[in-house]
């Protein structure tokens, strides 16, 4: 076995991130005095090494670890959208850090190694491989939750994050025993030509895939499965809260696209009023509970709740061979709505927060619009874009969202999903009018790369509104060559 | 020899107790053991059925021992930050959010 033969090249960007993660462990330790200003800089540098050498494994798909790592484009293209989304991460938290007395090297360790987990998520082409990149995504971010100790709320979060989320590893795994025991494989290839040729226990591998459903869907925290998600988002340091609302869905979703469509199509008769009744519940209950929020930080963990139901809204059609190209495309394109969208929207939540969790209530977003007119206007843009009004992403992925699901023929879904998105205006756009219509005197922070991060998401979520029909062109490329 | 269909019955219902234990128990630890519980009556399930494949279940077994221990390390680290935080690591003395 040489190294060409594992393919190790094939996954260079992930070997970089995870080599310079271990050498920035030991480097914190022993080497430099004021580190935790220089591992930022660092796990930084490290980042857009890996983008580098990323960015030109697009095209042709390549294979490492015979077969049970695949870097087709669907993986490339999420794989420089998680890259980009750990800088805008680092960039977030490194004031958010210093100001809060949190700064420790360990923190940006930490994210690079979940970042390399959630690429080995987005390549898995093996059930094993889905296990072990599912941990490694996860253990950090149990850690992360926790970082703000010995803040209680924080402590709890990672408690409450970890039990949830070891439990559902426990269901990942016992489905991927299932589909071992029906199939006698583990690849996602190797158990759709032993499903085709017929299985002695069919019924295993139906409940095994629905245990895996269940362990990704806490991940991505889909309702019934979403119990966690607004203590976790409300107590965790809001800079991983950032991280976590984009990262953990990413790589969830690419985990639940990749295994379905590859490995189970044949059982998408059972599976798909399951993933129907999901995509329902999630819809409504993440949007009607989000109303009654007034805690900023609730508000959007309720928010993240309902956007997953807009992307399972397109992982319904996953049975229907014509539309499955066209459906990935758009979920690929929703996460970059949603990247972006949300990773902005945080910013400001930093830019308002304090010490001892002041600062996070909606009635402190009053008078926003006249103290700092740009930070407004960069949240209004954000609430925009979440409610799916253009010019912004939000609004071009709903209709790449809504288009597949119409293609597939499921309008009951389309139009729950229309009355759900009027819903959700009530509540972002109440967002707005507190900061524009409400008397009122905000404390705030201006702080560089926070100001960096507001404007760049800002900007990006209307100038890539303009560029979505390229983006959208680059995404349903990505997913050609995956089926 | 005793059938594979033993293992496979005896592994669900270690997993049914593994999953009542987290849903029932109160105790973080004790939760933590009902989720351990769990995944090694996966474990029990990879080895019973790579009796009738190939031995890719059993390596399989291995990889998840490790992710189980590195689970281990972090959650009890988390519980005694918990427990020299609130003296208590029972789950329902430990929940301040509501919402």
């Amino acid at each position: 076995m040489t190294v060409s033969e594992l393919g190790l090249l094939n996954i260079l960007p992930i070997l970089i991130l995870v080599v310079w993660a271990c050498v920035l462990l030991l480097l914190d330790v022993f080497v430099f005095p004021k580190r935790e200003q220089v591992t930022p800089l660092l796990s930084a540098v490290g980042l857009v090494v890996a983008l580098i050498y990323t960015i030109p494994q697009f095209g042709q798909p390549k294979e490492a670890f015979n077969g049970m790592l695949v870097i087709d484009g669907f993986a490339v293209f999420l794989n420089v959208l998680v890259l980009i989304s750990g800088l805008v991460a680092v960039a977030l938290s490194y004031d958010y850090l210093n100001r809060m007395g949190m700064a420790r090297g360990e923190y940006y360790v930490m994210m690079l190694f979940s970042i390399s987990g959630i690429m080995l998520m987005t390549s898995a082409a093996d059930l094993i491989v889905v296990f072990l990149a599912l941990e490694l995504l996860s253990i950090p971010l149990y850690i992360l939750a926790a970082f703000g100790r010995p803040k209680m709320e924080s402590e709890e979060a990672g408690i409450k994050y970890f039990l949830l989320g070891a439990f559902a590893g426990g269901f990942v795994l016992y489905g991927i025993a299932l589909v071992y025991g029906a199939t006698g494989q583990t690849g996602l290839t190797g158990i759709v030509e032993a499903a085709s040729g017929g299985l002695e226990n069919p019924v295993f591998l139906l409940v095994g895939a629905a245990l895996i459903l269940v362990g990704l869907g806490f991940k991505v925290a889909a309702v019934p499965f979403h119990m966690w998600t607004p203590d976790v988002y409300e107590g965790a340091p809001t800079s991983v809260t950032a991280f976590m609302a984009v990262g953990a869905k990413v790589g969830g979703f690419a985990a639940l696209l990749r295994v379905f469509m590859i490995a189970f199509p044949s059982i998408s008769v059972d599976i798909t009023p399951v993933l129907w009744g999901l995509t329902a519940a999630t819809l409504i209950v993440g949007n009607v509970l989000a109303v009654a929020q007034r805690n900023i930080k609730r508000l959007l963990a309720y928010s993240s709740i309902s956007h997953a139901g807009f992307i399972l809204m397109a992982f319904v059609t996953y049975g229907d061979a014509s539309v499955r190209p066209e459906a990935t495309a758009a979920v690929l394109f929703y996460m970059v709505a949603f990247a972006i969208t949300s990773f902005g929207s945080w910013a400001v939540v930093i830019a308002l927060e304090h010490a001892e969790d002041r600062g996070l209530e909606l009635e402190d977003y009053a008078g926003l619009g006249r103290k700092r007119p740009a930070l407004a206007l960069a949240m209004a843009i954000f609430m925009f874009s979440f409610t799916g009004v253009p010019p912004t992403m939000g609004f071009a992925g709903k209709l790449y969202i809504f288009r597949a699901v119409i293609q597939g023929e499921y309008y009951g879904l389309a139009v729950l999903g229309v009355i759900v998105s009027v819903i959700s205006a009530y509540y972002y756009l109440r967002v707005v009018v507190v900061m524009y219509m409400r008397e009122g005197d905000p404390e705030t922070h201006s702080e560089g790369w926070l100001n960096l991060t507001t404007a760049v998401t800002a900007v990006g979520t209307v100038v890539l509104f303009i560029f979505s029909a390229p983006l959208f062109d680059w995404a349903a490329q990505a997913v050609l060559r995956m089926f | 020899m005793v059938p594979v269909s033993y293992y496979v019955a005896l592994s669900a219902i270690l997993f049914s107790i593994g999953t009542l234990g987290v849903l029932i128990r109160r105790n973080a630890i004790v939760i933590f053991m009902s989720v351990e519980l769990m995944l090694n009556s996966a474990n029990l399930l990879f080895v019973a059925f790579s009796r009738l494949y190939d031995l890719e279940g059993q390596i399989f077994v291995f990889f998840v021992m490790t992710v189980a221990a590195a689970e281990v390390a972090v959650g009890l680290a988390m519980i005694v930050a918990v427990f020299r935080n609130k003296r208590s690591i029972d789950i329902d003395q430990i929940s301040s959010m509501k919402g």
